[in-house]
């Protein structure tokens, strides 16, 4: 087996860069245990998609492992209780997303009792592909690498995935992030078992699992696990960031990933090693997900890494690893190169939280002021997507929005690599995220400037329609009024209904010249209002086309897989943002209900 | 708040500037070693200037001046242009070239960064155009003068124009190997009769190929550092080399062979340090081939057909106009895309 793998081509990508790893620290203990915590947080939005459905009230009796929040449309993913006692509250709080906004949360306070929901173990081997992945849509298990797409979405319902190669993402290429590395040094084994689950639901035949040669515990126990399988592990070179899925698919199979195409439409899927873990766990225990190993390092007394139940508190979590030392600041979620500081120290663990960096000023000393871009080319140099960041950078710079898409903004990872080296210090990723969030803004503003135009040339058409309809039937009435009438016209008595007629068909004629002038006037207003609307889109998104459409949302899950937004595509966002407030609504209406009773 | 990355592993920009100057350093010892230690001065005076004219343009522009004095590049602008310039010439060229580099070509277009064109080679070009006769008279190498020079008499020479012993200054400056086999060529004498002048040494000129040697020496210290990437001076020397080598084959007996180009003039001088400027460099693998081969040739046509015995400085300033264009066309094939 180890011949097998030194002799496995490594195809390496352009680029690439490699900081300190500061992985020891957090490597020196086993996986640790926290004790329950006086109150478990469960932010709603854990994962890419909708919000799920509240399910539970306030006061409610929950049991660990029981729904909590159901998922709702298509993308979405299912909230458990990560331990048994007392729905205490649902309400807005501070939740752990780069924004520091409020979002809907649930509260547990635990009984310390521990007791399970009745859980029902399947034995996958023997059950229907499209019933294990429609059950998985119950599992609330998401992309654990920090991505959170909901697993089930990855795998097709029909269960024909069409896909024949399986990436396990095992590269964990962050520096101090170590919970990976931990995961396959103690659980090997049952990770082997969840890749076997994957492959099974994919009907994948060819599996590769992915780890830099910095984790040697860690390739031994895979390797040792996978001896009586046909998986293959594959040691690529600690090179940040080779843990990006197309980075991994190139270095693993040397196959790049077109950029305007998912890795499922060329017959890839690439899983997270812990995601496999807890789909296993799902099936083989029945127990949902419920929660995470995560790496608490940076500024604190004992770096561990400790299995924490999801909505934990920050504090808990610090407190677990020997607590903060002096000069500790605030806290990083995620890796240095890609995550984000907390909002504050009472932020609860979640689905995306690989990773908790304590961070003080001796560890991330703050940058000197930035200086003007020398054209190093430093950044172009440590690009690996190929992308020329010193241009990108002086595109969004000078808002040259469209140049800025022609030279593939959206094609950028947001990886920070570019950034890390640039002698000027200048904070290239914060260019690309704002030209890219200007870019899509103005195309969001741009498709609904076409919606309210179709709607009004729509509202014009019938309005001439109408108009026309209208001018037939008098020309009709008074066609038959006239007709009717013509043998008796010279009588004066009938003087007064050809009079009315007269006047009939007058009113006929003020009414349409009044429904001309109407329409007139209509249709300036909406050629004003066109021409306003239109005025404020930049004219480099005036043309979308659908392939550009098609980056952009993708671009936009790929920041929703860093957790910089939760944001899918926009009808789902729509209807998520229809569904959140239905559910806000409901919340708000039982916690009153709520409220009353307890009166 | 989304601040990532927080990691910095960047050499800073003072950091980049300052490596280059060490890397003169070996090519102005063997400098002072070869023709005196009149380019001292001539260092001195340039930085001086540099440093105060662009101190009072940021104080005009107002940016914080600390910041871009601390950062060396207008100290890389000054030597790289004393080393360009003769070295005996009065004080003042010096003064006016550094100033026309560092006001007009570096701080008016926006300072560091934004600067089209190598300040050094725009100073370099306006003192040759300006003051011709001057810009050519080159001292002799202290091995090949019947007089030589003492720091102190440079330094008195500098300041006030006049030699000791009423010495003329014919008797301490020679023409420079190029200017030397291009007017002798001229003469309709042969490449081999010309080389067998004194003047000229193994490979380049007698003395100078030394300091050329220096500087390549600088040059691949540069290259260990990455701050230099092997691109701009492996083009253009291999483009010289080949374009030298093609007319050479051609006709030995009129065209000088490629080692005598590639080791005289500013040829190893300008192959890593003042044409692997990245502000007024392209910025694409391939677009930096195309840059540093262009230069090599532009370099050698000058040299041979030109009006002037050595053709860097004109030669980057047109391949600087070229930059935007050269970068537009040579963008590389990112990852996913089809080329």
């Amino acid at each position: 087996m180890n011949a097998l793998v030194n002799f496995t081509k490594i195809f390496k990508f352009h680029g690439g860069v490699h900081p300190p790893e500061n992985k020891a620290q957090s490597t020196q203990h086993t996986i640790g245990q926290l004790p329950l915590p006086e109150k478990l947080v469960l932010p709603l939005r854990q994962h890419v998609g909708n919000i799920p459905k509240i399910k539970v009230n306030i006061g409610d009796k929950v049991l660990k492992g029981q729904l909590l929040a159901e998922a709702e449309g298509t993308v979405s993913a299912a909230i458990h209780a990560p331990t048994s006692g007392t729905v205490s509250a649902i309400e807005d709080t501070t939740i752990p997303h780069p924004s520091g906004l409020p979002d809907r949360c649930i509260t547990i306070t635990p009984d310390g009792k521990e007791s399970w929901i009745d859980l029902k173990p399947q034995d996958w081997r023997k059950a229907d592909r499209r019933a294990l992945i429609a059950s998985l849509r119950l599992s609330g298990i998401v992309g654990l690498g920090g991505a959170t797409f909901p697993t089930h979405i990855k795998l097709r319902s029909d269960g024909k995935s069409g896909v024949h190669t399986l990436v396990i993402n095992a590269a964990e290429c962050e520096p101090y992030i170590t919970c990976d590395d931990l995961l396959m040094r103690e659980r090997s084994e049952q990770i082997v078992k969840g890749i076997e689950v994957a492959q099974y639901l994919l009907g994948a035949e060819k599996v590769f699992i992915g780890i830099e040669d910095n984790k040697p515990e860690a390739i031994a126990a895979m390797q040792a696990a996978t001896a009586n399988t046909s998986m293959q592990v594959v040691v690529v070179p600690t090179l940040y960031p080779s843990g990006d899925a197309r980075r991994l698919v190139y270095l693993v199979l040397g196959q790049e990933i077109p950029y305007d195409k998912r890795s499922t439409e060329v017959g890839l899927q690439v899983f997270n090693v812990a995601t496999v873990l807890a789909l296993y766990r799902y099936f083989e225990f029945g127990e949902p997900s419920l929660n995470r190993v995560v790496s608490m390092t940076g500024n604190v007394n004992t770096p561990q890494n400790f299995e924490v139940l999801f909505g934990t508190p920050l504090m808990h979590l610090v407190n677990g690893a020997g607590g903060a030392k002096l000069g500790t600041t605030h806290y990083i979620m995620g890796g240095p190169m890609m995550g984000f500081d907390l909002p504050d120290e009472n932020v609860p663990i979640t689905k995306a939280a690989n990773c908790i960096i304590a961070a003080s000023p001796n560890l991330f000393a703050p940058l000197p002021p930035a200086m003007p871009c020398i054209r190093c080319a430093r950044c172009a140099d440590a690009c690996p997507v190929n992308l020329q960041p010193q241009d990108l950078y002086w595109f969004a710079k000078s808002d040259n929005f469209e140049k800025a898409r022609d030279y593939k903004l959206f094609d950028c990872i947001e990886c920070g690599a570019c950034s890390s080296g640039c002698p000027s210090n200048i904070p290239l990723v914060q260019y690309y995220r704002y030209a890219k969030s200007e870019i899509i803004a103005a195309d969001r503003a741009k498709e609904a400037a076409n919606i309210a135009r179709e709607r009004n040339d729509f509202r014009l058409a019938r309005i001439e329609r109408e108009k026309l309809e209208r001018a037939a039937k008098h020309a009709e009435r008074a066609q038959a009024a006239k007709s009717e009438l013509a043998p008796a016209s010279e009588t004066p008595a009938n003087a007064t209904p050809e009079a009315n007629n007269h006047a009939d068909s007058g009113d006929a004629q003020k009414a349409a010249k009044q429904a001309a002038i109407a329409a007139a006037i209509e249709r300036a207003k909406a050629a004003k209002a066109a021409a306003a609307v239109s005025g404020e889109v930049p004219k480099n998104v005036v043309e979308t086309t659908p392939t550009v459409k098609a980056e952009i949302a993708e671009i936009e899950a790929r920041r929703a897989s860093v957790g910089l937004t939760e944001k899918p595509a926009a009808d789902e966002d729509k209807q998520a943002k229809i569904a959140a407030a239905i559910a806000r609504a409901k919340a708000a209406k039982a916690a009153a209900e709520a409220a009353k009773k307890q009166e | 708040m989304n601040r990532s990355p927080y990691i910095s592993e960047a050499p800073s920009v003072s950091n980049i500037m300052f490596k280059v100057l060490v890397a003169l350093v070996p090519g102005i010892v063997a400098y002072v070693w070869i023709f005196g230690g009149g380019v001292l001065i001539s260092i001195a005076l340039a930085t001086a200037t540099a440093l105060a004219s662009e101190a009072v343009m940021l104080k005009l522009r107002k940016r914080p001046i600390q910041p871009f004095l601390m950062d060396y590049s207008a100290i890389v602008t000054a030597w790289l242009l004393a080393l360009a310039i003769p070295p005996l010439a009065p004080w003042w060229l010096i003064v006016v070239g550094t100033l026309f580099a560092i006001v007009i070509a570096k701080q008016l277009y926006g300072g560091l960064g934004y600067n089209p064109f190598n300040p050094a080679m725009i100073g370099y070009a306006v003192l040759l155009i300006s003051f011709p006769v001057l810009m050519t008279k080159w001292p002799a190498a202290l091995s090949l003068a019947q007089t030589k020079l003492s720091f102190a008499d440079q330094l008195h020479y500098i300041f006030s124009g006049i030699l000791p012993q009423d010495l003329k200054i014919d008797a301490v400056t020679s023409a420079t190997p190029l200017d030397y086999l291009k007017t002798q060529l001229t003469l309709k004498h042969d490449i081999a009769s010309i080389k067998a002048a004194p003047l000229f040494g193994a490979l380049g000129g007698k003395g100078g190929e030394y300091v050329t040697f220096a500087y390549l020496f600088g040059g691949i210290y540069l290259w260990q550092q990455k701050i230099i990437s092997w691109h701009l001076p492996v083009a253009f020397l291999g483009a010289l080399a080949l374009i030298s080598g093609v007319f050479w084959g051609i006709n030995p007996a009129h065209f000088a062979n490629p080692l005598f180009h590639l080791f005289s003039g500013a040829s190893m001088l300008a192959a890593f340090f003042i044409i692997t400027d990245p502000v007024s460099g392209p910025t694409t693998p391939k677009g930096k081939l195309y840059f540093a081969a262009g230069i090599g040739i532009i370099t050698y046509l000058i040299r041979v057909y030109g009006g002037y015995p050595d053709g860097v400085a004109f030669a980057v300033i047109f391949m600087n106009i070229c930059v935007p264009l050269i970068d537009a066309h040579t963008q590389p094939r990112v990852f996913g895309h089809e080329k």
